[in-house]
């Protein structure tokens, strides 16, 4: 299932570390992996971060790992899920399962609060909470400058550089910068 | 950690297809990602092009938000049948095509270009709305997912129709001229496919007939009141299905599939 669905395959079998025979790692040691894998379009946060890695299951010394798409169109998603199987062959594991799911949909609410901070010191808005009405509210959510908190700010593009943001200005401190979509 | 114990197996209770509903839902699936491809297309056209710089990359944005929505069909039309969607994509000639001929229509001008994203967006938003109830987890779970990203064009095309409708004389008279062409083409969009009524009473697609009175509730008022247009008289242009295509279909294929096609064995990165 899953925005790239019929591409869940067991990644290749690559011998990462020629060292002797380790313990396969804990679901924690994983996690604690995949919080240094970077997302490719916002370095400043991990896939972790974003709430993105959505299980991590070892079985043996299989390693499964399901993760869930931020926008169904994002181009970093091969980039991702590579990345996060690069990650865990790192700890060792040579048999390797990365997936996706589509539930339930990714929402910017998962985005971890120290990440959020991390985000506007990089100079990104982080999403307003975004509730649970999919549909149709014309107003936009209110939008702190990261720069100088103020609430007086313009957005001047709907879209912006990546699925995920839009392009404000702000009044108070004439700064221009991006903000997160409250998905 | 935001690990919640959802596995995939979360999805467990979705519904095996009956083989018998198999070939309408392809059909469906297939309709819903074609619709999705060539208006990407069209939206992309204007990279490069757009009126001002923000609207080259909000198109650009929603031509990948589209296309990513056709994968997400594609997809579920694998799990069917183990069809693959790049060949789909790149690999059909316009015959084989099901896309609504509102969508293969050349991009025009600017109030053309976002007035039929305007109706379409309002149109997909409703459906996908619909679609969530579906009885078939694989597609009430896309649904709910695309459904998120699409309330983003609808709020930004909304926004334009109105700027143009409201704007000068001359911006009013091309949204006016483009409503006259494209409102009887919009019709399309809610003519099922064969044999779609079976999916309806599975509970498994939304009845198109209450996402068009939906549709109608939400676009009429916007467009007559709030931006002063006025609906034409024209009879809808929906006589002939998703099989019959315009003219310019064929040349937009050949731009979208040239490079697939020169080099079909192409490593995507």
């Amino acid at each position: 299932m899953g925005a790239e669905g019929g591409r869940q395959k067991a990644e290749g079998q690559r011998q990462e570390q020629p060292s002797a025979i380790r313990h396969p790692p804990s679901a924690d040691e994983v996690w604690a992996a995949l919080a240094h894998v970077p997302d490719p379009e916002i370095p400043v946060v991990s896939v972790t971060d974003m709430g993105m890695v959505r299980d991590v299951t070892v079985d043996g010394g299989r390693v499964s790992v399901t993760f869930t798409p931020t926008f169904s169109g994002c181009p970093a998603l091969h980039v991702i899920r590579d990345s996060i199987g690069e990650a865990v062959r790192a700890l060792g594991v040579e048999d390797v399962e990365v997936r996706s799911t589509l539930t339930p949909p990714w929402t910017t609410d998962w985005i971890q609060p120290d990440a959020r901070e991390r985000l506007r010191r990089y100079g990104i808005a982080p999403p307003a909470p975004a509730g649970d009405s999919p549909l149709i509210t014309l107003d936009p959510e209110p939008t702190r400058c990261p720069r100088c908190g103020s609430l007086n700010v313009r957005m001047t593009a709907s879209f912006g550089p990546t699925l995920c943001k839009r392009l404000y200005v702000c009044e108070s401190c004439r700064e221009p910068f991006e903000g997160f979509k409250s998905v | 950690m935001t690990a919640s114990s959802q596995s995939p197996a979360a999805s467990a209770q979705q519904e095996t297809l009956a083989p018998e509903l198999q070939p309408a839902l392809i059909r469906k699936l297939t309709a819903l990602a074609d619709d999705e491809i060539i208006l990407a297309h069209r939206d992309g056209e204007w990279t490069g092009h757009a009126p001002i710089l923000e609207e080259d990359i909000a198109l650009a944005n929603i031509a990948q938000d589209e296309l990513g929505h056709a994968s997400l069909y594609l997809d579920l039309r694998r799990e069917l049948d183990g069809s693959d969607p790049d060949r789909l994509a790149f690999f059909r000639d316009a015959d084989g095509f099901t896309n609504v001929r509102l969508v293969e229509l050349p991009k025009g001008d600017w109030a053309f270009t976002m007035l039929r994203q305007y109706l379409f967006d309002a149109y997909e938003a409703l459906w996908l709305d619909a679609a969530r109830a579906s009885t078939y987890a694989p597609l009430a779970e896309v649904a709910a997912k695309a459904v998120r990203e699409e309330k983003f064009h609808l709020q930004h095309t909304a926004l334009w129709v109105e700027r143009l409708a409201l704007g000068t004389d001359e911006s009013h008279r091309r949204t006016q001229n483009a409503l006259n062409e494209l409102w009887p083409f919009a019709a399309q969009l809610f003519q099922p496919v064969q044999d779609e009524e079976t999916l309806v009473e599975a509970g498994i697609l939304p009845d198109l007939a209450g996402v068009r009175a939906r549709w109608e509730a939400l676009v009429v008022p916007h467009l007559t009141g709030k931006c002063g247009l006025t609906l034409p008289d024209a009879p809808a242009n929906a006589a002939a299905g998703r099989a019959t295509h315009t003219e310019h279909l064929a040349p937009l294929l050949s731009e979208m599939q040239s490079v697939a096609r020169a080099v079909p064995n192409a490593e995507v990165w």
